[in-house]
């Protein structure tokens, strides 16, 4: 088993471990905290197969590492975002759940809604 | 793979609306809403230009990013279906920008509004990598564009701050975040087994094999999850629920059509060898289970907003009955012809008659103060243009004549017909019934009489209710395409027999589920039960209609829908890779 095959076997492990944190968790940074643990397994895939595809004198195939460097950062914002997000709902609302509350039957006349 | 003239329009359409954001922070105060209405101008004759080149040319316009050809470099490609949506959504998003004037204006006297100030950014965003989703021309790019409309349709559910809001949209975002990292592993997985993204090239190279199984079942998945399809729907009716009517116009009007465009590219144009004759069936599938059980849920609301949205995700699934229409047996292949039009119109008019029917409930919910459906007895006499925007919208979502969806339903029905698949026929027809029905236990309590006039507490702004009749009317027109692309036999006399007969059927049909399923007020306080003396259908519709609610309330709750996503994903790879 050369590295390559090593480190994607390593991302399988992380996508599935940031699966298992997703569904699993109930509280959002949790949820967020998972779903970046997927991303790194995506991004290791991705070095993995960088590796695989060197040639020319390359260490590696530039292609998915400039594919990995835009998931990085698109993950990033993704991050900032969400615990932005967060943390305007723990100041406004004092505790952080996304418990699914179903759709209120009858909405206030005040129009709060 | 060479550039055509006016591929420079192509990098326009993208790079416009995201130059009047930049615009528009940098000016701040009041002046994004301007700027705003300045792009929209800009952008629609945009679009309009790319359609010309189109026709004009007769083939695909193609723009290659720094004149380097695929696979080094990434090209922009609009086709037939790219030029429909970029047109389409440009009038939208004019329609809703019109609209949002009234409510979305900066208070006099105050400098900077933060609701306002932030509206009109985000629409710029959300309609520039809307024309991106239209015109990439490879899967990376596709999924940078996926993230921008994302990222630019969560803050617009909760533009009024509130804490429900905020908990909708956090939900939107992580959901859609699960859905758009599972389309980067499947774009992952293309790169490692074959070299490219870019869509023209990766179309002659994919093989039906395990690593492009895999792929497509992932991005499919991770599409549908964006795209809230049931079962993966958990966080749409939330989202609608507390967003602003103009927010809500733009999420499920135009959003959900960006990964639903998505999903064609990826079946027809990019993955065409891969995908199985058992797969575009289960596809079909999850869109017929759509259509049934969220009609009935719908019929079950109190608030017009919810049910809006809960026909929202009904009429998702009927786009999605185009799939398993469009697939030729013969070729084992899905290719473009009568099915895939039939889909194409039925997302335009479903996006112009779902905005005018959002737009009209936002004005009754101005006007009103409430949106309780039992309390809209005699809104139709206080507000006219409103009322008649939501029962055309509602007309050309049933697919009556005229309008788009009835070419639409004709198109598909003919393509059920002529690949035998009759069972989809059922499923269409049955579509129509239901969504008559709840458009007509909307219109049935509008229309009443109120004992006393009703007291508007505020006035809507004409122009906002002329906007939300413009967009319906233009659903309706759609049908004007039976003048143009669509072939003149499918239509041969709208006033036969044949063609009123179902018509009529319809209505009808969708009265009596309103009338078994629908939302009745208790007659006295405190009634919740059903009287006693409610016949067997009622009491039967309703143990059923609870049912649909009680499983709809099971499938949005996150761990369940979060494993949803995983069993739909080993469904499609096991249809995928069973069939060979």
């Amino acid at each position: 088993m050369n590295v390559a095959t090593l480190f994607g076997l390593c991302a399988v492990l992380l996508v599935g471990a940031g699966l298992y944190g997703v569904i699993v968790n109930p509280h959002p940074l949790r949820k967020i905290l998972a779903f970046n643990i997927i991303g790194t397994g995506v991004f290791l895939l991705l070095g993995a197969i960088a590796r695989r595809g060197a040639g020319a004198g390359f260490g590696g195939d530039p292609v998915p590492q400039a594919l990995l460097i835009t998931g990085i950062v698109v993950a990033f914002s993704a991050t900032a975002l969400a615990v932005a997000l967060l943390l305007r709902l723990h100041e406004v609302a004092g505790s952080v759940t996304l418990a699914s509350d179903a759709p209120p039957k009858v909405g206030p006349d005040a129009g709060s809604r | 793979m060479t550039a055509t003239p006016g591929g420079l329009l192509l990098v326009l359409a993208v790079l416009v609306p995201f130059v009047g954001v930049l615009a528009g922070l940098v000016l701040g105060g009041r002046n994004p809403q301007r700027v705003a209405l300045v792009t929209l101008v800009l952008g629609l004759g945009i679009a309009v230009g790319i359609a010309d080149a189109y026709l004009r040319s007769g083939d695909a316009v193609v723009y290659l990013l720094g004149g380097w050809a695929p696979p080094l470099g990434v090209a922009l490609r609009a086709d037939g279906p790219s030029v429909v949506m970029l047109l389409a959504v440009a009038v939208v998003i004019c329609g809703i920008g019109v609209y949002a004037c009234a409510d979305f204006a900066t208070p006099t006297g105050e400098p900077e509004g933060r609701a306002p100030f932030t509206f009109w950014l985000l629409l710029l965003a959300v309609w520039g990598s809307l024309n991106l989703v239209f015109v990439s021309g490879d899967l990376f790019t596709l999924y940078v564009a996926l993230e921008l409309m994302t990222f630019a349709g969560v803050p617009l559910v909760c533009l009024d701050g509130r804490g429900e809001t905020l908990r909708a949209a956090l939900r939107y975002l992580l959901y859609a975040l699960l859905g758009s990292v599972l389309y980067l592993l499947g774009a992952v997985l293309l790169y490692g087994a074959y070299g490219t993204l870019d869509i023209a090239l990766l179309a002659a190279q994919v093989r039906p094999e395990p690593a492009a199984w895999a792929a497509a079942a992932l991005m499919t998945t991770g599409l549908l999850a964006k795209t809230a399809l049931f079962p993966l729907h958990l966080w749409l009716p939330p989202a609608h629920a507390g967003a602003p009517a103009a927010a809500s116009a733009v999420l499920s009007a135009l959003v959900v059509k960006g990964s639903w465009f998505l999903v064609i590219r990826l079946w027809f144009d990019a993955m065409p060898a891969v995908f199985t004759f058992s797969s575009a069936q289960l596809l079909g599938a999850l869109g017929a289970a759509a259509i049934l059980i969220f009609s009935i849920v719908a019929l079950r609301q109190e608030r017009l907003k919810l049910l809006i949205a809960y026909s929202t995700l009904a009429q998702i699934g009927y786009l999605f009955l185009m799939f398993p229409l469009a697939f030729n047996i013969a070729t084992g292949q899905l290719d473009d012809g009568g099915a895939l039009a039939g889909g194409m119109l039925q997302a335009m008019s479903h996006a112009t008659a779902k905005a005018a029917m959002f737009m009209a409930a936002g004005s009754i919910y101005a006007a009103l103060g409430h949106d309780r459906i039992a309390g809209l007895a005699g809104i139709a006499r206080a507000m006219p243009i409103s009322v008649l925007a939501f029962a055309l919208g509602g007309l050309a979502l049933m697919g009556l004549l005229p309008s788009g969806a009835y070419l639409a339903k004709k198109l598909l029905l003919e393509a059920a017909g002529g690949s035998g698949q009759w069972w989809w026929e059922v499923v269409l027809q049955a579509g129509g019934v239901l969504t008559s029905s709840y458009v007509v236990l909307v219109l049935a309590y509008a229309l009443r009489r109120a004992g006393a006039p009703v007291e508007l507490k505020r006035s809507v702004s004409r122009i906002a209710q002329a906007a939300a009749l413009g967009l319906a009317v233009c659903s309706l027109l759609l049908a004007c395409a039976a003048l143009g692309p669509v072939p003149r036999s499918l239509v041969k006399n709208p006033l036969a027999l044949a063609e009123l007969a179902p018509a009529l059927l319809t209505v009808l049909g969708g009265g009596a589920l309103a009338f078994g399923f629908g939302f009745r007020p208790p007659r006295t306080p405190g009634d919740g039960h059903v009287a006693a003396t409610a016949g067997a259908f009622r009491r039967a519709a309703l143990v059923a209609g609870a049912a649909f609610e009680r499983a709809d309330g099971v499938l949005r709750r996150w761990p369940v829908a979060a494993t949803a996503l995983l069993v739909v994903a080993a469904l499609f790879g096991w249809t995928l890779a069973a069939a060979r």
